[in-house]
């Protein structure tokens, strides 16, 4: 690899942008549902290249345009981007005016307008000049043949897609997130989505020669979707899905442009390399990801099954101490008596924990353990309390997450739901922290 | 009655909505004065959210007009708060509770501008009239169904309308919210503004508005709650289907033989 070819730089520079440009714009395209809509618009633009090749031709041929004027990508662009728009048009249209859903609607156009584009493309390389239109590149890309002045052109129109993303940042928030309620605001949601629909078209067809119509609804889908994982937060996620979408660009060229890939081609590779990052996001994004999901799935069941037997072994220790009972050594046999179930692997969890410790005849907790054991019934207890007076408490603001109830309660409240407790008798009996017999 | 010099809040004049060949709101004919709390009821399928998404401009209507206070709605919009119904939304969207109430924000914020200090104010403090001040900063997915209305609600407020218009707030929402929503209903109509709910629960129509219109895809009657929920409405609003409900209907009927020995006229049938 040259690291000096200008030639290469340029297209490095273009696939970078494309990736930036399409991470930016897919964001919002895969918030608004409108990700398979990219992929019909991307596979529709390739009649149109055709027809802007053939119209060129002509052109070229009454001496309108210049030399390889048919070749022109501003021309094959326009074509592209209103072939697009006639499949949007299209889509909508029969969508509208049939009982078909839109996802039915949208593959039935993708598959005619490429088929036609198929065909056409066919036509035009069995024609004598056709040969080397080199329109097929078109197909699955051919970064390679970027030169400065396409990149010039791609820059331009990535750049304005990425200017009207941020300007208009809080509008396609709303326009993503509740359509109707921009509406009842005054804004001209239908309008909007237009606009974002030839966002779409645009960021499509800039990506047609290096990645090509098969695969660059990819570009549009996949940084976004690996962002999702990593944010909670709509700006965070459309600069991430920006940087995804660069890097998937950069590293995509670099790994093709590499003498040991032997020519690998450019667009696939990009599309796998935002994979690869989409890959890694699935697995190991904190919070959403698969490895964190699992770990937390994990660690709840272990605590709900260590805090289930302090408040077992409470009320052992309560009817203990009911029945005059001078012992705190609990046997398993006797914790495990209420749920008819092994509390083995719990007690063990407490004994590493610090919490409890094996006695001659049993099980014994410590004195941590015990206040840790009051400290959970008590918890358990007042929130049956709530859930049965909670409109009487007067709470508003009940955060069902919270670990404790004095997380949310108010102290008045907490009074009230501990004198409800004496009253029914039911309030945690054994004094924190001393001694259970 | 009132009879005010102002125009009425919301005038819907030989409305007519219909999706594709069959029409679902036809005559609907009604006023509601300004300062009240208005509650829309009929059974499901009867067109209640068609007539209130009609109202605010989102569906195309077949014939007939809308005035808000004696304007277009299109004219009106920042008179108009609108609450839609929470299931409309994707709740998994990356955002958090107060991002959401900012974007009541965003009607008179204007092209371009991004919330400033005194919007978060703004929101902040609808937010806390919901009871909702700590979870701020909550992703939206994590707050439960009650919450998830209150959010709603709160920008909502945001909007610092004249007319609001609520898409089944009451729907599946805990006690806790439901206080939270009829408080803030109560301070709304203390504060002269005019709200426009639809409503499923029956039990709660005359504790919680003072204003109802009946509707079974046309307006079976408009009018004030004391003097318009009957039985005898209610019965052809519900057709025959109101057995379910008949310890409202006895509460009502009491109500109406205590009139009507009041009266000397007969209330009911």
């Amino acid at each position: 690899m040259d690291w000096l070819d200008p030639n290469l730089r340029w297209v490095l520079l273009g696939t970078t942008l494309l990736g930036i440009a399409s991470g930016t714009l897919g964001a919002f395209a895969f918030l608004r549902g409108r990700s398979l809509m990219g992929d019909a618009l991307a596979h529709a633009a390739l009649p149109g290249v055709c027809v802007a090749f053939l119209v060129g031709q002509w052109l070229q041929g009454r001496g309108v345009l210049g030399e390889g004027g048919a070749k022109s990508l501003g021309l094959i662009l326009l074509g592209a981007g209103l072939a697009g728009l006639l499949a949007a048009w299209c889509i909508a249209g029969v969508a509208r005016h049939s009982r078909l859903k839109e996802d039915t609607t949208q593959a039935i156009i993708l598959s005619v307008f490429f088929g036609a584009g198929v065909v056409l493309l066919t036509r035009i390389q069995h024609s004598g000049a056709g040969g080397q239109s080199g329109l097929d590149k078109f197909l699955f890309g051919q970064a390679a043949s970027l030169v400065a002045s396409d990149v010039r052109l791609m820059a331009a129109i990535a750049i304005v897609l990425c200017l009207l993303s941020f300007a208009l940042f809080k509008e396609w928030k709303l326009l993503c997130f509740d359509p109707a309620f921009g509406t009842g605001l005054g804004l001209p949601m239908a309008r909007l989505d237009g606009v974002l629909l030839l966002m779409i078209v645009a960021a499509v067809v800039i990506g047609l020669q290096a990645v090509g119509v098969v695969l660059i609804a990819a570009l549009l889908i996949t940084p976004p979707a690996a962002a999702r994982f990593w944010t909670d937060r709509l700006s965070t996620m459309i600069l991430l899905s920006a940087f995804f979408g660069g890097c998937s660009g950069v590293l995509g060229t670099i790994v093709s442009a590499l003498p040991a890939s032997q020519g690998l081609p450019t667009g696939p590779m990009i599309v796998m390399a935002a994979t690869f990052v989409f890959v890694l996001s699935v697995l190991l994004a904190p919070r959403r990801g698969a490895v964190a999901r699992v770990w937390r799935v994990w660690r709840t069941r272990e605590k709900v099954q260590r805090e289930n037997l302090l408040r077992d072994w409470y009320e052992v220790l309560e009817n203990h101490q009911a029945q005059g009972l001078q012992t705190d050594v609990v046997s398993l046999d006797e914790l495990s008596r209420k749920r008819s179930h092994n509390a083995g692997g719990a007690l063990k969890q407490l004994e590493k924990m610090g919490l409890a410790r094996q006695r001659e005849h049993g099980w014994q907790l410590t004195e941590t353990g015990q206040a840790e054991a009051h400290r959970v019934t008590r918890n358990h207890r007042l929130w049956e309390m709530f859930l049965m007076y909670e409109t009487s408490l007067g709470a508003v603001a009940v955060d069902r997450d919270a670990d404790t109830v004095e997380h949310f309660l108010p102290p008045e409240a907490i009074e009230q739901l501990e004198t409800m407790l004496r009253q029914i008798g039911h309030e945690p009996r054994l004094a924190k922290g001393a001694g259970a017999a | 009655m009132s009879q005010n010099t102002q125009p009425p809040a919301l005038e819907v004049h030989d409305l007519t909505v219909a999706y594709a060949r069959k029409p679902v709101l036809w005559d609907v004919d009604f006023t509601v004065p300004g300062g009240n709390l208005i509650a829309v009821i009929g059974p499901n399928g009867a067109g209640k959210s068609t007539l209130l998404k009609s109202v605010m401009g989102l569906l195309p209507v077949a014939s007939g007009w809308i005035k808000v206070y004696g304007q277009p709605v299109e004219t009106q919009r920042k008179l108009i708060g609108y609450v839609p119904q929470r299931e409309s939304v994707d709740w998994d969207f990356p955002t958090d509770a107060l991002d959401v109430v900012l974007m009541g924000t965003y009607g008179k914020l204007g092209w371009f501008k991004k919330p400033g200090k005194a919007e978060k104010e703004l929101a902040m403090n609808c937010l806390d009239q919901l009871g909702m001040a700590s979870f701020a900063n909550r992703q939206i997915s994590q707050l439960s169904g009650g919450q998830q209305q209150r959010v709603f609600l709160a920008r909502a407020l945001a909007q610092q309308a004249q007319i609001y218009f609520m898409d089944e707030p009451f729907a599946g929402v805990d006690a806790a919210t439901e206080n939270a929503i009829v408080t803030l209903l109560r301070e709304l109509k203390e504060q002269g503004k005019t709200v426009f709910v639809v409503h499923h629960d029956l039990e709660t129509v005359r504790e919680y508005f003072d204003h109802v219109v009946l509707l079974n895809m046309r307006v079976i009657a408009s009018g004030p709650a004391q003097t318009t929920f009957t039985h005898e409405n209610l019965q052809k609003t519900y057709g025959g289907k109101l057995t379910v409900l008949s310890t409202i209907a006895e509460e009502i009927m009491g109500d109406e033989t205590k009139r009507a020995q009041f009266e000397k006229r007969g209330g009911g049938k």
